[in-house]
């Protein structure tokens, strides 16, 4: 199992700075917060690292994805030699006309996920689906990569 | 800081029947002229998976994950499989009774209209 380290994000597409751009209020912030809010981790440094589980049965691969607030057209799920890629972009909803910003916490911007998998996979049968803001992806193991049985007869 | 956030925090409830461990959701919270807006990414909750609650002037939200075990053992794990929670105090000018909240993705949007009352009115001035 082998997981590709994120990339980290450039500071064009890290869209945290104009919102975030005064410095006093955003020290304001951090002594108003309570400290469960200060042991979260920072997106400032991370980007955005969609959380992955996988998981193995005599089957199939499971790989599930929590990209919360997509839209489908913006998930982009490719396989290309044994490698699972997860990726897209996720916009903003709310129009920031007139608004002030008390907190800015989701993420938006692009992000990635690769998983390599431990085993082959049929990938015309590789299955998509994306619901409330999980992505769940099926992925058949090939005959050739199924355990099997094999008898012994004893005499 | 306004008034709104003087106190915004999710402390582990006191235990119910069974324990439910929490885990605090990322929020954006915005004012505009109408009132606030506040959207938390609750991947995993469908509307069915989601209390809101409103009590002495604070909203708390709670949101359960609701999608489907997978079958199999787990080889790498990220997903925290928890409930979400968040507590938020109210402005006062909020309008309890006209809050909406709606679900879309995993993500919620909580709408707190400002009553009426404290929107700022264009006075016209008659001659």
């Amino acid at each position: 199992m082998n997981i590709v380290k994120w990339q980290r994000p450039t500071l064009a597409n890290w869209s945290g700075f104009g919102r975030l751009s005064d410095l006093r209020d955003e020290i304001d912030r951090l002594f108003d917060s309570p400290l469960s809010e200060l042991t979260k981790t920072s997106d400032l440094l991370a980007g955005w690292t969609p959380a992955l589980d996988v998981y193995e049965d005599k089957d199939n691969y499971t790989v599930k994805a929590e990209l919360p607030g997509m839209k489908k057209e913006d998930i982009e799920v490719s396989l290309h030699e044994g490698v699972l890629s997860i990726s897209g972009e996720r916009k903003s909803e709310t129009e920031k006309e007139d608004t002030e910003v008390f907190r800015a916490e989701r993420f938006v911007g692009r992000f990635q996920r690769t998983v390599t998998l431990p085993a082959s996979v049929a990938a015309d049968k590789v299955k998509a689906a994306y619901k409330d803001g999980v992505l769940t992806i099926t992925l058949p193991k090939t005959e050739e990569a199924k355990p099997k049985q094999i008898d012994v007869a004893v005499n | 800081m306004k008034a709104l956030f003087k106190k915004d925090s999710a402390p582990p409830a006191p235990a119910p029947a069974e324990t439910i461990r929490y885990v605090m959701p990322d929020v954006n919270v915005y004012e505009n002229k109408e009132g606030y807006v506040i959207e938390a990414d609750m991947p995993g909750v469908s509307k069915d998976g989601l209390e809101i609650t409103l009590a002495n002037n604070e909203i708390t939200l709670i949101g359960h994950q609701t999608d489907a075990v997978v079958p199999g053992t787990a080889l790498y794990r990220q997903r925290q499989g928890l409930g979400y929670r968040r507590v938020f105090e109210l402005d006062p000018v909020v309008d309890p009774n006209r809050i909406t909240a709606r679900m879309h993705q995993g993500v919620l949007f909580l709408s707190l209209p400002k009553s009426e009352a404290v929107k700022p009115r264009k006075i016209v001035v008659s001659e």
